[in-house]
């Protein structure tokens, strides 16, 4: 009985059970001459809920924990002495016995007892199967009778077939509840076993961030402190609202106050363009573009900035959230009523006197929250930093937070000569990047702790050392 | 008064030169996408003459099942004819079909083999698997050339280096320009990069396709799971929902949610769905239930919009006519809020398209070397791909392939938004 005939089956029961509700009600109403309470497809509908839901339901059921009870049943079946304690040993002696069972076959003979495994796993399996088709069919016919039976004038199927949609409804919006449990409960449990390891004490306070694990070959946990996490999405942060408030503000002062018609029409989506781009291609770009352009420009000046520095992921995340605060700070802005502006305007100030000293402590309040969600964008970002991961990852030197690096990129000339710069001596070890400082420390704001090292494996090739 | 009328000009000024910054980075950074991204659906290509040579291709038909013989028996014999198959030097062919055209490489079949991505050789090994009727014939084919010898032949490294800094020797790098001018290799456009999947031996054939089912698969969960969950809940809690602590606390839940940092749902999911339900790592399935619980404050978000743009009167209508409270909103609302609907739904879509950081932390950043043909099978995604390739070792080469990877992806976001435009435009009612 395969999945998707047992779909087919439901379906066809559905169709039936409508039309059995449809046949019924029109009977009873032709019988009985009264006005029935509900139209006949809500009592098709009713029907349909009491047949197939609880089909449905024994069947979810039996996908669920049918074949994990087969399992152990068949486990148990087998001579003590020829189950293996481990479980993945367990796992391939059952592979073998389904293999025999379902008439893969396997090579080289097979032994008795694995033979009598195999028909006892076939027998449970058909059993399983067919109880599981005869509950189905049983509960779907009770369904029908008690529903057929229940169908008078003044059923009020309507309001029953309602009421079910309404518990569909409000189980689908408590999705978000469960969500929220989720992402709480994940995290509880992980930040708990990462305090197993790690001291809370070293972890807030610590300001050394380079977490190794025992395949790197040392003993001990150590370096597993938050701050230098913190300071750099801080320092990210700041350099990113640098970017993006004068930007933002002044781009929606002149769209709300200044633009004409025309250029408030072109100017504003071209700009919210830049909201919907992902951000992994601004990764890119803060690699690709404003990196090297940076490094130039400081070389130019006689600073030294890498291209991979903290300045390049906040200028480049500023450039992202530009959109977020011109376009909110101008819909607010636009809402200061005309009348304030007039005011001022008639008590002889300029146009910019009144913008300033007038409109802007106005729409202060929403400029403010403009600019917190900025800010939270920012916080939030994990991708833009990838550039500087991918900078570091491809000499194997990882990178610092900050302006100063151990990394061998120090123009963009460099990226010229193919792959494999000449490694750097010994003695850098492995520090972070920006992917680790953003992830890391929004999972630790987030109240999630060991979730580090698991973000590292799965992300980093984990630099040898 | 003079000081003032200065200042205001100023501020007029600094408010036009934020907007023209603003629009020259647009400009900027789509004009360096495009600049670097285009050239790479481009490729070196060998254009010439590949004789199979029965002396070297010799292996027997792909073996079919015998009557009375287990499927366990028939998979050894199959697993033996593989190894064969493996064994058939494929090299030796492009070795000599090169050597026809530049008969100084005789002696170094090495060097020569340098020259083309060694995914032509599975290639060529498919077209043997494919018909067996080849071996013996000579076929013009179009082979891409190695990755190097394509950011040599393009410039995209300094020809003026030292030899230690060069990817190519010196002998291939000369072979590569005099193979170019004599017309054998050419600069064509490549399909590889839409119909391979990724690769890392074979640098100059990774394609994109594996990363673009994966989002496929990803974005049909997303739609068959957020649109009816998302707007179930936008129409409970928009037009049902009586104001009790139950609701207050799905609303809040849902504003909260909605604020959350992506990669918060990453390791949601890498613990709920992957360490608790056991579902497969580094699959789409998982992706896609991820993504979907990202987008479901969104989706819910903007179907409440969209419901509340309806008129009261529309319902009060129906309401005053005898319909219940289900029917005005099913019959009547709804349809009236579908244009709204639709556009949260694609821009749902949209956002969950773009997402990569959730993706990394379920494993989707996992190098992934065939197409996935169903949602539990591993795979990557458009994004994570980029993401892959930026991070490659050989920049020069995949600077110009993950832009081009990038291309494909707004492309698709464009699509996606322009249809949003469209549905808004074509359903649009004015009250």
């Amino acid at each position: 009985m395969s999945n998707l005939a047992v779909v087919a089956v439901l379906l066809v029961l559905v169709a039936v059970a409508y039309q059995i509700g449809l046949a019924r009600s029109r009977g009873v109403a032709l019988a009985s001459g009264v006005r029935m309470h509900s139209l006949p497809r809500y009592h098709g509908l009713l029907v349909v809920l009491n047949a197939a839901l609880p089909a449905i339901a024994v069947y979810l059921l039996w996908s669920l924990f049918g074949g994990s009870v087969i399992e152990a049943m068949v486990l148990a079946s087998l001579p003590p002495e020829q189950i293996p304690a481990d479980e993945l040993q367990q796992r391939v002696v059952l592979q073998r016995i389904q293999n025999l069972a379902s008439g893969f076959g396997m090579l080289g003979e097979a032994q008795a007892y694995e033979q009598a495994a195999a028909a006892y796993l076939q027998s449970l399996t058909t059993t399983g199967q067919a109880v599981t088709a005869a509950l189905m069919a049983t509960v779907a016919a009770l369904g029908l009778f008690w529903s057929w039976r229940g169908t008078t004038p003044q059923t009020r199927a309507r309001n029953k077939v309602e009421r079910a949609i309404e518990i569909g409804l409000i189980a689908c919006s408590a999705i978000a509840i469960f969500t929220t449990v989720g992402i709480v409960l994940s995290m509880l449990g992980e930040t708990i076993r990462f305090f197993q390891f790690i001291n809370p004490a070293d972890f807030f306070f610590g300001t050394v961030w380079n977490p190794r694990f025992e395949t790197v070959g040392t003993s001990g946990q150590e370096g597993f402190g938050l701050l230098p996490l913190l300071s750099g999405t801080l320092l990210i942060m700041i350099i990113a609202m640098a970017v993006a408030v004068p930007l933002g503000l002044m781009i929606a002062i002149y769209l709300a106050e200044y633009a004409p018609y025309h250029v408030r029409n072109v100017a504003k989506p071209a700009i919210e363009v830049l909201a919907g781009i992902p951000t992994v291609v601004y990764g890119v770009f803060a690699l690709v573009t404003v990196g090297p352009f940076l490094a130039g420009m400081g070389e130019l000046l006689g600073v030294n900035i890498r291209a991979t520095s903290a300045l390049t992921a906040g200028v480049v995340m500023g450039m992202m959230i530009i959109p977020f605060i011109s376009s909110l700070s101008d819909d607010i802005i636009t809402q200061v009523p005309k009348a304030m502006r007039d005011g001022s305007l008639a008590l002889g100030g300029t146009k910019a006197e009144t913008i300033v000293k007038v409109v802007l402590p106005a729409a202060l309040p929403g400029i403010v929250g403009a600019i917190l969600l900025g800010v939270s964008k920012a916080i939030g970002e994990t991708m833009i930093g990838h550039g500087r991961r991918q900078l570091s990852g491809a000499d194997g030197q990882p990178v610092r937070i900050g302006f100063h690096h151990h990394g061998v990129h120090h123009q963009p000339v460099d990226r010229r000569p193919g792959f494999r710069q000449p490694a750097v001596a010994g003695g850098l070890r492995p520090r972070t990047d920006a992917v680790r400082d953003d992830a890391g420390a929004q999972c630790h704001r987030a109240g999630g702790g060991a979730q580090v090292p698991r973000t590292i494996r799965v992300i980093n090739d984990e630099p040898t050392h | 008064m003079r000081r003032r009328q200065v200042r205001e000009k100023l501020f007029h000024w600094s408010g036009i030169a934020a907007v023209v910054i603003a629009l020259t980075l647009v400009g900027i950074f789509f004009g360096t996408i495009l600049k670097t991204g285009l050239p790479a659906f481009w490729q070196s290509t060998f254009v010439m003459d590949v004789h199979f040579d029965p002396e070297v291709v010799q292996i027997g038909p792909k073996p079919e099942p015998m009557p009375g013989e287990s499927p366990a028996a028939y998979q050894q014999r199959f697993n033996q004819w593989q190894l064969d198959l493996g064994f058939v030097d494929f090299g030796q062919i492009i070795h000599k079909s090169i050597v026809k055209q530049l008969p100084e490489a005789a002696e170094h079949p090495d060097e020569t083999l340098a020259l083309v991505t060694s995914g032509e050789l599975f290639a060529l090994r498919d077209r043997v698997v494919a018909d067996p009727g080849i071996i013996g014939q000579t076929v013009r084919l179009k082979l891409l050339a190695d990755a190097n010898v394509d950011v040599w032949l393009k410039g995209n490294i300094d020809r003026d280096l030292p030899d230690t800094q060069q990817q190519l020797s010196p002998l291939v790098r000369a072979w590569a320009d005099q193979l170019q001018a004599s017309g054998v290799i050419q600069n064509k456009f490549s399909t590889a990069i839409f119909m391979n999947p990724d690769s890392r031996s074979s640098l100059a054939s990774a394609g994109l396709a594996g990363a673009f089912m994966g989002s496929l698969f990803m974005m049909i969960i997303v739609i068959l799971l957020a649109m009816p969950i998302g707007v179930a809940a936008a129409i409970y809690l928009e037009e049902f929902a009586p104001k009790n602590r139950l609701t207050d606390l799905i609303e809040v839940n849902i504003n909260n949610l909605a604020a959350v940092p992506s990669i918060v749902f990453g390791l949601l999911g890498a613990v709920v769905f992957i360490m608790w339900f056991n579902l497969p790592m580094s699959s789409s399935l998982v992706g896609g239930l991820v993504l979907t619980l990202m987008t479901l404050p969104t989706v819910i978000i903007a179907t409440r919009a969209a419901l509340k743009a309806v008129p009261p009167s529309i319902r009060e209508a129906a309401l005053g006519v005898g319909a219940s409270k289900m029917q005005a909103i099913t019959h009547h609302v709804l349809p009236l809020a579908r244009p709204g609907i639709l556009t949260a739904m694609i821009i749902g879509v949209a956002q969950a398209l773009g997402e990569t950081g959730p993706l990394l932390l379920i494993g989707m950043s996992a190098f992934v070397a065939s197409i996935p043909a169903t949602p539990f099978d591993q795979s990557t995604a458009l994004p994570v791909q980029i993401y892959l390739w930026e991070s490659n070792e050989l920049r020069n080469f995949f600077e110009g392939r993950g832009s081009a990877a990038i291309i494909v992806l707004l492309g698709m976001m464009l699509a996606l938004n322009a249809v949003a435009i469209w549905l808004r435009k074509r359903f649009e009612t004015r009250w």
